[in-house]
């Protein structure tokens, strides 16, 4: 067996009193793509935050390439690409300077030019024009700026790629391009992709395995194929979106 | 027995808020350590410098510039006045200048930058946080106090000395301006006695205060937005504690400065 790409092993936090990680364990082997579903506030977010070190887990490991982070934050994180949920774009920088922040900074640092050409074309494969490139975030449409992030996270080619619910607030046909996308992302460069959604049809897309969380624990893992015949209730609840079953309406 | 009872809530109370005191105090000179090893090492960035420096500084002028103006102007009136009860009506144009230069220019400055400059960049780092840009930079590899905080705070220790030596001008210009218009002063005696009577020490000890006035502006604005609470009210909040933490520990800083620099 291959040492997985990312490897968490009992990884628990908690917020005061409020336990949201309970012991989540979960590996992702090299260019796969993994999908992370669950109910809204099941720690989902914050478990691909532990993994980039946004948030210090209490207890666990959390391993990539089966070693734990070294000292040197930057160089870990340059094989990184993250779109958070909000998209978390800089309102100061227009929309290329976003896409390109990498690009034009740290080691392998290109010209303003070049990274902006760069910058342009990551654009358009996310669907946006290039006339977007000089606006600034704030004059973009939720479903516009979420693809900017997404444009941002792919900018440098990382070999690992989180993707926080790349497709809400995106119509049905942006929807299906960014599934595409992020599937090109994974075969052609061979990306290890971790996308969180809750719209069941690009888990079908963009699915090679599917973990879902409830409780703070992973409560099922396996290829995306055998979903459906689980036989887990709390999947099965998930996946039809029945309000009837051992998964409470109110949380 | 319920007096007791009152007495112990009201000694919990002041234990409690003493003790998150003390926690604050470290909290912030941890943040005021870390913010200097990134001082000195590279990289700089340069741009980002470049920016913070024209929007503290540059765009404070008008601001500090008629605050130094027109208490200029009234230090005049009240010195006269002063003076005029043992016959003393000459000292106006030394007094006014050494006020200027060694207290009112570096204090009103530095609080009006507090209230300014503080809160924008308050209010400014604690959206980024709340708005997870500041994860975002993270995670492209930039270090937030780096790229964030630094420039903010090397931008206001290196400017606000300048302002604050405009505003000194501009202070004792306002002195001028009521001296010769409303107190019969001659222009050129005006002048005269000023440039005469200040020491290049009364102004430079009015510019290191700026240059520590500043310092402190930067500091609280990028402290309390960097650890923002989370949502709107958090913002808020934070914008309030570095307006209100930076003009205390202006006064304070001044009161220290000048114990410092003038007492015999
Ligand atoms: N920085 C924080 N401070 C306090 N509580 C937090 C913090 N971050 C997350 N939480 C809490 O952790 C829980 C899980 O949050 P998380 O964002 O991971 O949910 P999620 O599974 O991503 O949900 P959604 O599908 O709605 O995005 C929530 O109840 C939230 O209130
Ligand atoms: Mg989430």
């Amino acid at each position: 067996m291959t040492t997985p790409k990312i490897s968490l092993q009992d990884v628990h936090k908690s917020f005061g009193p409020k336990q949201v990680l309970r012991g989540v364990t979960l590996d992702v082997a090299p260019g796969e793509s993994m999908v992370i579903i669950g109910g809204s506030g099941t720690g989902k977010s914050v478990t691909i935050k532990c993994v980039l070190g946004l948030v210090h887990p209490d207890a666990g490991r959390i391993l990539i390439d089966g070693t734990p982070a070294g000292r040197d934050r930057d160089a870990f994180l340059a094989r990184f690409g993250m779109l958070f949920q909000g998209g978390a774009l800089f309102d100061s920088l227009t929309v290329w300077q976003n896409v390109g922040f990498r690009l034009v900074r740290g080691k392998q640092k290109m010209p303003r030019a070049e990274a902006r050409e760069v910058a342009i074309e990551k654009l358009r494969r996310v669907g946006l024009n290039p006339e977007v490139a000089d606006l600034f975030p704030a004059e973009l449409s939720g479903g516009m700026q979420k693809r900017v992030g997404l444009a941002r996270a792919i900018a440098a080619q990382p070999e690992i790629i989180f993707f926080d619910e790349p497709t809400t607030g995106l119509d049905p046909i942006m929807s299906g391009v960014i599934n595409e996308l992020i599937r090109e992302i994974v075969v052609e460069i061979g990306a290890t992709a971790v996308t969180i959604t809750h719209d069941m049809s690009s888990v079908r897309a963009i699915a090679d395995k599917v973990a879902m969380l409830h409780d703070g624990k992973v409560r099922w893992t396996g290829p995306v194929g055998e979903m459906e015949t689980s036989g887990d209730p709390y999947l099965t609840q998930f996946i039809t979106g029945s309000a009837e079953g051992p998964i409470e309406a109110v949380r | 027995m319920a007096v007791i009872g009152i007495i112990d809530d009201i000694l919990a109370s002041i234990g409690r808020s003493v003790i998150e005191l003390c926690r604050s105090v470290g909290r912030i000179v941890l943040f005021i350590l870390l913010t200097l090893s990134h001082l000195f090492r590279p990289p700089l960035y340069v741009r980002e410098l470049g920016l913070q420096m024209l929007r503290i500084g540059y765009f404070s002028l008008p601001v500090v510039g008629l605050t130094t103006l027109f208490t200029g102007g009234a230090l005049a009136l009240q010195i006269y006045a002063g003076g005029a009860r043992f016959s003393a009506e000459s000292v106006v144009p030394s007094i006014v200048a050494i006020g200027m230069v060694r207290e009112l220019g570096p204090v009103l400055g530095g609080l009006m930058v507090a209230g300014r400059v503080s809160a924008s960049i308050a209010a400014e780092l604690g959206t980024m946080r709340v708005t997870e840009q500041i994860d975002a930079l993270t995670t492209l590899s930039t270090n937030p106090i780096k790229y964030l905080v630094v420039p903010r705070v090397l931008a206001a220790t290196l400017t606000l000395p300048a302002l604050v030596l405009v505003g000194d001008l501009i202070g004792i210009l306002g002195g001028y301006a009521v001296g010769v218009t409303r107190l019969d002063f001659s222009g050129a005696n005006y002048i005269k006695v000023t440039v005469d009577f200040l020491e290049v020490w009364d102004v430079l000890s009015g510019l290191v205060k700026a240059a520590v006035f500043g310092f402190i502006v930067a500091v609280m604005g990028c402290y309390h937005g960097y650890n923002s609470g989370r949502g709107a009210q958090g913002v808020g909040q934070a914008t309030t504690n570095a307006v209100v933490t930076a003009s205390i520990l202006i006064l304070a800083a001044n009161y220290v400065l000048t114990e410092v620099f003038f007492s015999a």
